[in-house]
């Protein structure tokens, strides 16, 4: 019994990890089709501003909050990866869609520039250009609509980046001056370090878990019902699935697509960013955090179904489970008297490594005989 | 007529005046007669830019500190020494093509470089097809011995095989089972099969090993593991590289896995430039096993790693990596002085037999071009340096280990003709 709900917690735990990171690719790449293989490193910029906003906790000032910064550093990283994934969307996303290749190049040259960011920008500076970007898409949002129509807006719009780009560089040189870590540029691996509620370990049912663990499992939950929620009972949820079910008709009934491609993929990358928080408090934070998991998220994705969140939950799940029972080896504990041969097989994918083969293998041989994943789109898709 | 070849004669003795200075002054400045330059080669972009870069950085502070000592002496004549330092951009086949580089091009009499083992392979055909010579500062997992490498990193028996004798004689966890954590690749797969040879010699139990793919950070699995071998305690021995070392400390911890609770972790890799990163308060009470700690109390080892700190600030920490590639600048310059040239087989033959008073104590170069060290066993206090509990005499290095199976009984000797490489002992 002890064996089972530590087995099962140790998979949901390994799931967990990677259903969060491949939640906000479920909803890019599965609802729009984007291949976006800057996903890892919205994942990173997630877990750099847990870094940051760890970092400011610690001035005097907010020294009182310390132990709340992780809760605080979630909405954060949502944001932050939302508004660099909306850039994103708007400057180079927009213009490729329908092409996958270019898509697929482009996004993996902006990985490539996002990584070179952090290495030698100063996260102070970073922060702020972060800020100028936050102000800039949505102060003139903010505005009231007599002036949004009005023949005279792009100059509130320039003076509106003006004002931002302004607060940026204050922003920045502030934080410089006042956080000695981030004022210089570095390549090395920074670290985040969980608050001390959230260390340790908790005793349920007479097995010890993991804190940190835990709460990675709390803050996938709240996503995935969060997310669920979002698409299934809200306004915009419903345009959103509208529009990836037949984008022209739902073009032509008055819905926004433009709109809605910004709103999911700033969703989808929100969500990368909330992993990055998970993932920080697993390991170290740095510029190749996000390469390490972006092969898993795909794998996750497909093996899900593309365009289907329960798909993408249990194929997580199931992926947890199976890395736990292989590399752990744990069918040897639940029946130790097996034949020899049967239990020398075990043990030699009883390894970290041989078990990820063993896993990509049996997805392999799984997708030879469901290409299209655990729950493929049902309907007809007019686009294809 | 007169007039214009008083001008032109003027002229020329005010050319020859002007070349003659910027002579002086680029070639040969201050009191030498001479300059010599040579080769760094280490990575510095990419992954192993973080802990290579600290070697550069030694490398040259080293070649200052000779400079302002009168520089190399051959032949009579004293010479400055000049550096050309190439990135090895952490791949493996650019540290070949910069190494040939250095050789042709630039000429260079040797090239100091290297971290990886993988990059260490890359080099050696270069270094053996064009006779030349490099000098290799890392601990490393040995089973080599080439005529044109000289290393001055410990090999096994200088680090594990002392720390796991410790580990099971002496530690908190004496006598208790083992379990090998490592990355996967070769230096941690061939320390685990001596250690596990070792064990099973010294009567212990290896109860579990386990490699975490190179950028993997997920150690749930190996956690479970651990537990299951050894549920009440034991020692760990841990080969994990770089940054995995923190994702699988913060989470044993939170796993439970902690001196407190009797388990006791042996590191191989980390030493005081990890700990500041990892973070003493996940390392505290564990161990590590180096030839050389910032923490030895020698007038040596504090000069050593004071003038780091005033060349590069006073943040910086010293530790093993850089105090082996400390030593091999000076042993080179005493090898040159002694060969009076800088031919490479003059260097080589003058090299071995050379000692040198280093920051860990004395060092020899041994026939098989690797250096007799002092190992030392420390446990990690929470101001992130080592406590240093133990310290061996002088141990010789083993090119070719004793208790790995397929080099037991195997030697190296490149003073004697007859022997060379690997001979049977």
């Amino acid at each position: 019994m002890e064996l089972l709900l530590d087995s099962l917690f140790n998979g949901v735990a390994i799931g967990s990890v990677l259903l969060v990171a491949a939640l906000g690719l479920a909803i890019v790449f599965g609802l729009m089709g984007v291949i976006n293989l800057a996903h890892g490193e919205l994942m990173m910029l997630g877990a750099y501003t847990t870094y940051v906003t760890q970092l400011i906790f610690k001035l005097p000032v907010l020294k009182p909050f310390y132990n709340s910064y992780i809760i605080v550093s979630i909405f954060l990283a949502f944001i932050v990866s939302g508004v660099v994934g909306i850039l994103l969307e708007k400057t180079i996303i927009r213009k490729l869609y329908g092409s996958p290749l270019e898509t697929l190049l482009a996004t993996w040259g902006v990985s490539l520039i996002l990584q070179q960011f952090v290495r030698s920008v100063p996260l102070a500076y970073g922060t702020g250009l972060v800020i100028s970007l936050l102000i800039g898409l949505f102060l003139p949002t903010t505005f009231p609509s007599k002036i949004k129509e009005s023949i005279n807006f792009k100059y509130f719009k320039f003076s509106s980046w003006i004002f931002a780009a302004l607060t940026g560089v204050l922003t920045g040189s502030v934080i410089s001056s006042s956080v000695s870590k981030l004022s210089r540029a570095s390549a090395r691996n920074v670290d985040v370090t969980a608050p001390s509620w959230m260390r340790g370990q908790i005793e349920i049912i007479g097995t010890a878990f993991p804190k940190t663990r835990l709460m990675i499992i709390v803050i996938t939950l709240i996503s995935v019902v969060a997310i669920t929620l979002f698409l299934n009972q809200s306004a915009w949820g419903m345009r959103i699935r509208a529009v990836t079910q037949n984008r022209q008709m739902s073009d032509c009934l008055g819905i926004s697509t433009e709109k809605v491609d910004i709103i999911t993929f700033g969703i989808g990358s929100g969500l990368a960013g909330v992993a990055g928080v998970a993932v920080s408090l697993l390991g170290s934070v740095g510029p190749n955090v996000g390469g390490n998991y972006i092969v898993g998220c795909f794998m996750v994705v497909v093996l899900g179904g593309v365009g289907n969140l329960l798909g993408t939950v249990l194929a997580s799940f199931g992926i947890g489970i199976m890395t736990d029972l292989i590399g752990a080896g744990r069918l040897l504990s639940i029946w130790p008297d097996m034949p020899l041969p049967l239990s020398n097989t075990i043990n030699f994918f009883a390894t970290t490594s041989m078990a990820r083969v063993m896993i990509f293998a049996l997805i392999v041989i799984f997708l030879q005989f469901k290409p299209t994943g655990l729950f493929p789109q049902k309907g007809r898709m007019v686009e294809n | 007529m007169r007039i214009s070849r008083r001008i032109l004669a003027g002229l020329a003795t005010a050319s020859l005046a002007v070349t003659a200075t910027s002579c002086g002054g680029g070639g040969t400045s201050g009191s030498f007669d001479d300059t010599v330059t040579v080769g760094i080669l280490h990575s510095l972009s990419g992954t192993m830019a973080i802990s290579e870069s600290t070697l550069v950085d030694t490398e040259k502070m080293a070649i200052e500190e000779i400079n302002a000592a009168g520089g190399v002496t051959v032949g009579g004549k004293s010479y400055k020494i000049e550096y050309i330092v190439e990135d090895g951009a952490s791949d493996w086949p650019t540290f070949a093509e910069k190494s040939k580089k250095l050789i042709d091009q630039d000429g260079v009499p040797v090239v100091f470089g290297g971290w990886t083992s993988a990059s260490r392979k890359a080099m050696l055909p270069v270094y053996e097809s064009k006779d030349a010579f490099l000098y290799y500062p890392i601990q490393y997992e040995a089973q080599e011995c080439s005529n044109n490498i000289f290393y001055t990193g410990a090999t096994p028996n200088q680090q594990s095989e002392p720390a796991t004798d410790f580990m099971y004689k002496r530690s908190p966890a004496a006598g208790g089972d083992f379990f090998l954590v490592g990355s996967d690749y070769v230096f941690p797969r061939t320390s685990n099969t001596i250690t596990k040879a070792q064990v099973k010699q010294l009567g212990g139990k290896v109860v579990g090993e386990d490699y975490l793919p190179l950028g993997n950070t997920e150690v749930a699995p190996i956690i479970s593991k651990i537990k299951k071998a050894l549920p009440d305690g034991g020692i760990i021995i841990n080969t994990l590289n770089g940054d995995q070392n923190v994702a699988f400390f913060k989470q044993i911890q939170d796993a439970g896995i902690t001196p407190s609770s009797g388990y006791y972790v042996m590191n191989y890799s980390i030493a005081e430039e990890e700990i500041s990163t990892i973070g003493p308060e996940f390392l505290e009470g564990h161990y590590g096993a180096w030839n050389y700690m910032m923490s030895i109390d020698t007038p040596a080892s504090k000069k050593f790693a004071e003038s780091f700190k005033k060349r590069w600030g006073s943040d910086r920490v010293v530790a093993d990596p850089q105090e082996s590639a400390y030593n091999m600048v000076y042993l080179w310059k005493q090898a040159v002085e002694d060969a009076g040239t800088f031919d490479d087989n003059a260097v080589r033959e003058a090299l071995v037999g050379q000692t040198f008073d280093a920051p860990q104590g004395p060092v020899e170069v041994m026939p098989n071009h690797h250096l007799s060290q002092t190992v030392r066993i420390g446990e990690i206090n929470a101001e992130g340096g080592f406590t240093i509990l133990e310290e061996t005499g002088v141990v010789l290095p083993q090119a070719w280990n004793q208790k790995h199976p397929s080099s037991k009984g195997f030697a190296c000797d490149w003073t004697d003709p007859s022997k060379g490489e690997k001979y049977k002992l």
